[in-house]
């Protein structure tokens, strides 16, 4: 990877991602090999917004890669209560630490924090900007059941807000997929990420109803629609109501259907769907652990 | 002769004249310059005055103040076509056109509540310019041009 950081995936070129992917391959194949690559290392944790996930997801790669990890803990009992600025925080923490994993509520904070520290910096989900290590395991899932050039795929949910999306649909258009975007009208692409999707040539085709392209689908990417979205109970329930997956709704899909999502799901995707071979979110779920081994491996052994 | 009247009218001894500024859009560049009558400079407007390259337009003239390069570039955005004249001693020392910057810092402030750039960090506002507006360096928020004069920061 060119840059030291992982901020956005709009700075990740083509190269960058298949490198990622082909490491984090090579890991998946022979994982002991990787057992002591980075002994000695430390890894610092900085969410600022509850993440189980994530968080273990992080520090379970650097503890296999032979690292350690610091975690500052929860934000409450943290000197960011005591009014601390994120920018004297991470200064603090890349003391301690070889590299940053930082999360945190507002858009723009993995930006702002890298132009204070030099170690390297993964975003793990700035607000409702960017998550994109989640979208390199997302790109490698897709890559091992469906492949990357010449797909189509389905987006859905919470497309407004929604970090996961903003940057695997950037990535995507590093190759050569068909994107479509599902969606109730209030929660469409922002007008950034269209601004993105745009300049790098891809088309944005977007959807209210998801029997409107389910049928031409390899892929179809399902995302949560959050309650606090909505003004009122009532809206939230019907709205949320039609973008809901059961066996019904794949009676109109393509056998080879492969179906995503970032997890923790609620309910839209119903459970009857886990065990049909449609169902990759829990193996998705699973590529986090060698695809961020990958990344960190790559970011930690730039300076060499 | 028009032009030459209202010049003596309210002719400065030292400052700025901006002229060539759209019409309409003279109360923006005061927000620009932070001007809102309670710092005590002298600052005369003419709004829809006749001009010959724009039909109408507005000129902005203010006593006692040069302009700094960063108040230029956001002047640049929305009145694209303004000259800068700065005047010493009653004489036009320095007539300028303004020039579209690639990137302005501080003056316009991020329009999303929840941008980092908004929060109490030890950071400026920045953002890149692009052909119809400006883009957040931080959280990517898109400002276009008729939305500038909406966002400025004049604390
Ligand atoms: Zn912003």
């Amino acid at each position: 990877m060119r840059q030291d950081h992982l901020i956005s995936a709009v700075d990740l070129s083509r190269e960058d991602i298949e490198a990622v992917l082909d490491r984090a391959a090579e890991i998946d194949a022979n994982p002991a090999a990787f057992r002591q690559r980075h002994a000695g290392t430390v890894l610092g944790l900085c969410f600022f917004e509850p993440s189980t996930r994530t968080r273990m997801s992080f520090d379970t790669a650097m503890k296999r890669l032979g690292g350690q990890t610091v975690d500052m803990g929860p934000v409450e009992s943290s000197s960011v209560k005591k009014g601390e600025t994120l920018a004297d925080t991470v200064r603090v923490v890349e003391g301690y630490a070889d590299a940053l994993v930082l999360r945190h509520p507002s858009e723009g904070a993995a930006t702002m924090a890298a132009e204070f520290i030099d170690v390297p910096l993964v975003n793990a989900g700035d607000g409702a900007g960017q998550h994109p290590s989640q979208t390199l395991l997302d790109l490698y899932t897709i890559r091992e059941n469906a492949g990357l050039d010449d797909i189509t795929i389905g987006i859905m949910g919470d497309l407004k807000y929604g970090r996961t999306v903003h940057s695997l649909a950037e990535a995507l258009t590093n190759f050569d997929v068909n994107q479509h975007f599902i969606s109730p009208e209030s929660l469409q692409l922002p007008r950034n990420v269209r601004y993105d999707l745009h300049a790098s040539g891809a088309s944005v085709k977007e959807h209210t109803e998801l029997d409107e392209v389910l049928p031409e689908l390899d892929v179809l990417y399902v995302t949560r629609i959050q309650r606090e979205r909505f003004p009122d109970e009532n809206e939230y329930r019907k709205v949320a109501g039609e973008y809901k997956i059961d066996d019904e709704t794949l009676a109109a899909a393509s056998d080879d259907l492969v179906i995503m999502h970032p997890l923790p799901r609620v309910d839209e995707i119903s459970p009857e769907i886990d065990d049909s071979d449609h169902a990759k979110y829990f193996e998705q779920a699973h590529n986090g652990i060698p695809v961020r081994m990958a990344l960190l491996d790559i970011l930690l052994s730039n300076d060499d | 002769m028009t032009d030459d009247h209202q010049l003596r009218v309210s002719k400065i001894q030292n400052g700025t004249v901006i002229d060539h500024v759209e019409a309409g859009q003279a109360l923006n560049v005061l927000a620009i310059l932070g001007i809102d009558g309670t710092s005590g400079e002298t600052v005369s407007v003419g709004m829809n005055v006749p001009s010959d390259r724009l039909g109408r337009k507005d000129i902005v003239k203010v006593e006692g103040r040069e302009l700094s390069q960063s108040e230029v570039d956001v002047l640049s955005l929305i009145a694209p076509a303004a000259s800068i004249n700065i005047v010493r001693d009653y004489e036009v020392v320095e007539k300028s056109r303004v020039v579209r910057p690639e990137t302005v810092s501080g003056v316009v402030s991020c329009p999303n509540r929840n941008c980092i750039s908004n929060a109490d960090e030890p950071i400026t506002s920045g953002f890149a310019v692009l052909s119809d507006g400006v883009r957040c360096d931080y959280c990517g928020a898109i400002v276009r041009e008729k939305e500038i004069a909406a966002n400025l920061d004049v604390s």
